[in-house]
């Protein structure tokens, strides 16, 4: 693992001059897979295209969407809004039996893709599909793979950048794979902005056999579970989250944060701690091993501001804390702090924000 | 049945400390611990073993230290451990990770009989790529079931394995063939407290320790630093935000106070909270 355990040793090695074999020299172009389950497009897909739109860019070479699914419409939906993503042009590879994602059919697609077609960088979402396909891919390929970037980049030689949090998120660090390709890096959702969206024609659609039949391939799926829409949180993608941490003293108090929510149309999620106590459910906590939000506004009740919770967070256009320690480290982030018991202060809050978002308040900004 | 499980010793991440001025981890005294989504795994494979007999092994590539884990991996009745250590192997990115860890699994399979199932943890809480089992499985040819979150059945005779794994919308049930690799998903089953006898017999078990040549590495630039074709160039800290939070004062009306206080300097937020509590 290319943890910080190991970092000084291998920061000796980087001085290593960068020599690429001859025959990794024709790998040119940026490549986004664009993650799709049952003809939905993943948004991590769409915020990667604006991450490897700038790389493209940087490099002076192409932009390629990469979409692997069933022969439908459906997927061909997909292909044409890649294009509106920013996509040069896009690769396909359309067939039935990859209506459902398998390991074993999509690792084929895109690892024929890529040793056909050559791309330089090819990037993927860390979501679970993501993170399956993206180790087989680069083990089959032999080439390197950073998981889980903050951030992408170019170096002067050409060479992707790609930086990620090392142990316990602390400290970062940047990674290279300079004699291999494609240089593989994953990115989790969020974290990357969306890009605008501008309406464009289809471009160039490259199509690729799959060059398998169903007997070819040993897992069956014998069926599927979608989540139920209630179960789901949509605290990722929320414009506003009201969060609490162990500072709300008692799962009883975390009622406070869900009223507050509530009221304001936010969603409500919580750190770790509360989830390993038991207190809420996992897929409610924020931070670097939970979920990364984008919000307009971020409300923090009783959170310390550890660099794993903080991590999740940065990406918020405006942060408030609450919190009783004026030392409290989430004050060197948040925009605006409170030092006082956010256990009282809460449905204070709560209370004075209903009678302003009244029915009758909105009837007349509405008007 | 054989079942390996791969397991990782890893910091204990809870007692980590970040040096105040340099930034850099203090990793002195650090407590060291079995990395936890690895004892789903574990617990998994004795639940495999209790319902088709047969034997788990443990499997760890690390520094001699390791050794600790994988006693502790014994007394929850682990039948064997095999640690893995060559300081040809430090420094392994994911990659050249596999290729080890591939390459010990093979040999264990000639010494004590071809797994059924190679299990794996999640993700690790350091490195935390969840991408050291699709690269084994990869490499050994196993077929890959990642986010496990219950095996359903097993049938040795057909070879068959049914399991649930989580997909991004949903759960997929699987049949697949074994010899295959699951990664299990957290929170799916609850580790035993090891038996007394499992904890004396952990205390005396010999751990088989290989080195890169016992365990039939054949490439030696395949593993560690040299087997990594990702570099690590630079750490650094993150850039500090540029001014800390303004600290507001609410008075004895403190709710709305801060409503006022919150559009007035976030104008825009007034309306976007109107929007999003309408029809509520
Ligand atoms: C590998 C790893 C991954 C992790 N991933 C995550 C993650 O994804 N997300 C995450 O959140 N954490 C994560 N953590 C844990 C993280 O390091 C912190 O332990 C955690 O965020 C602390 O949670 P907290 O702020 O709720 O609790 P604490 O740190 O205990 O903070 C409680 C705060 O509440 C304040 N307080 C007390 N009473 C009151 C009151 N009445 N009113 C207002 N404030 C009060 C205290 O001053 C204190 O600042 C991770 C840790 C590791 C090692």
């Amino acid at each position: 693992m290319n943890d910080t355990a190991k970092a000084p040793a291998a920061a000796g090695r980087a001085a290593a001059k960068k020599e690429l074999p001859e025959h990794l020299k024709a790998y040119k172009h940026v490549w986004v897979f664009i993650e799709q389950e049952r003809g939905q497009a993943h948004p991590v897909s769409w915020e990667l295209m604006g991450a490897g739109r700038i790389l493209a860019d940087k490099l002076g070479v192409n932009l390629a969407a990469v979409v692997v699914g069933a022969r439908n419409e459906a997927t061909q939906a997909v292909v044409r809004e890649s294009f509106n993503y920013g996509a040069d042009l896009a690769y396909l590879v359309a067939d039935d039996i990859l209506t459902d994602y398998r390991n074993e059919s999509y690792t084929k697609a895109m690892t024929d893709l890529v040793n056909a077609y050559q791309p330089e960088i090819l990037l993927l979402g860390a979501t679970i599909l993501g993170r399956d396909l993206a180790g087989s891919v680069a083990t089959t390929l032999l080439t390197g793979l950073t998981a889980d970037c903050t951030e992408l980049d170019v170096d002067a030689e050409g060479s992707l950048a790609a930086t990620r949090p090392t142990f316990g998120g602390s400290l970062l660090c940047t990674i290279f794979t300079l004699n291999y390709r494609p240089q593989m890096a994953t990115v989790r959702p969020r974290v990357m902005p969306m890009p605008e969206r501008v309406e464009k024609p289809i471009g160039r659609v490259i199509e690729h056999p799959l060059g398998l039949v169903e007997d070819d391939i040993v897992t069956k799926v014998l069926s599927f579970l979608p989540d139920r829409d209630s179960t789901k949180s949509n605290l990722a993608f929320a414009d506003v989250v009201v969060a609490g941490g162990l500072g709300l003293g008692s799962p009883e108090n975390f009622q406070l944060i869900r009223q507050l929510a509530s009221t304001i149309g936010a969603e409500f999620g919580c750190s770790r701690p509360l989830v390993q106590k038991g207190w809420v459910s996992s897929d409610r906590q924020i931070g670097q091993t939970g979920k990364t939000i984008r919000p307009k506004l971020y409300i923090a009740a009783g959170i310390s501001g550890a660099i794993q919770h903080r991590v999740g967070v940065e990406g918020a256009d405006y942060i408030v804390a609450i919190n009783t320690d004026k030392n409290a480290p989430i004050f060197d982030f948040a925009h605006v702090g409170i030092v006082t018991d956010a256990v009282r202060l809460l449905p204070a809050l709560t209370e004075a924000f209903s009678k302003r978002l009244s029915p009758h308040q909105r009837d007349r900004l509405a008007s | 049945m054989h079942i390996v499980v791969c397991m990782k010793q890893v910091p204990d991440s809870a007692q980590i400390r970040v040096h105040p001025v340099t930034n850099t981890i203090m990793r002195q005294g650090v407590p060291t611990i079995i990395n936890p989504y690895d004892l789903f795994a574990i617990e998994e494979a004795l639940r495999l073993r209790q319902k088709f007999g047969g034997a788990v092994t443990i499997l760890t590539m690390g520094p001699p230290s390791a050794e600790d884990s994988l006693r502790k991996a014994l007394t929850f009745g682990a039948d064997r451990a095999v640690l893995l250590t060559d300081r040809f192997f430090a420094g392994a990115d994911t990659l050249a990770t596999t290729y080890a860890l591939a390459t010990a699994i093979r040999k264990i399979g000639v010494e004590f009989g071809p797994p059924h199932v190679v299990f794996t943890g999640k993700q690790t809480i350091d490195g935390d790529t969840a991408q050291v089992g699709p690269g084994v499985a990869k490499r050994l040819g196993l077929m890959q079931l990642t986010y496990v979150s219950h095996i359903d059945n097993v049938d040795l005779e057909a070879g068959t394995i049914d399991v649930e794994r989580r997909s991004e919308g949903g759960v997929q049930k699987l049949r697949s063939k074994m010899p295959c690799l699951i990664s299990v998903l957290e929170g799916v089953n609850e580790m035993r407290i090891g038996s007394l006898s499992d904890a004396l017999a952990a205390a005396r078990a010999t751990i088989i320790k290989w080195s890169a040549q016992d365990a039939g590495v054949e490439d030696i630039t395949k593993c560690g630093l040299r087997g990594s074709p990702t570099i690590v160039k630079r750490v650094f800290a993150p850039k500090p935000r540029a001014e800390k939070a303004q600290f507001i004062e609410l008075g004895d009306k403190p709710g709305d106070a801060f409503v006022d206080e919150l559009f007035k300097r976030r104008p825009k937020l007034e309306s976007e909270l109107e929007q999003l509590t309408r029809g509520y």
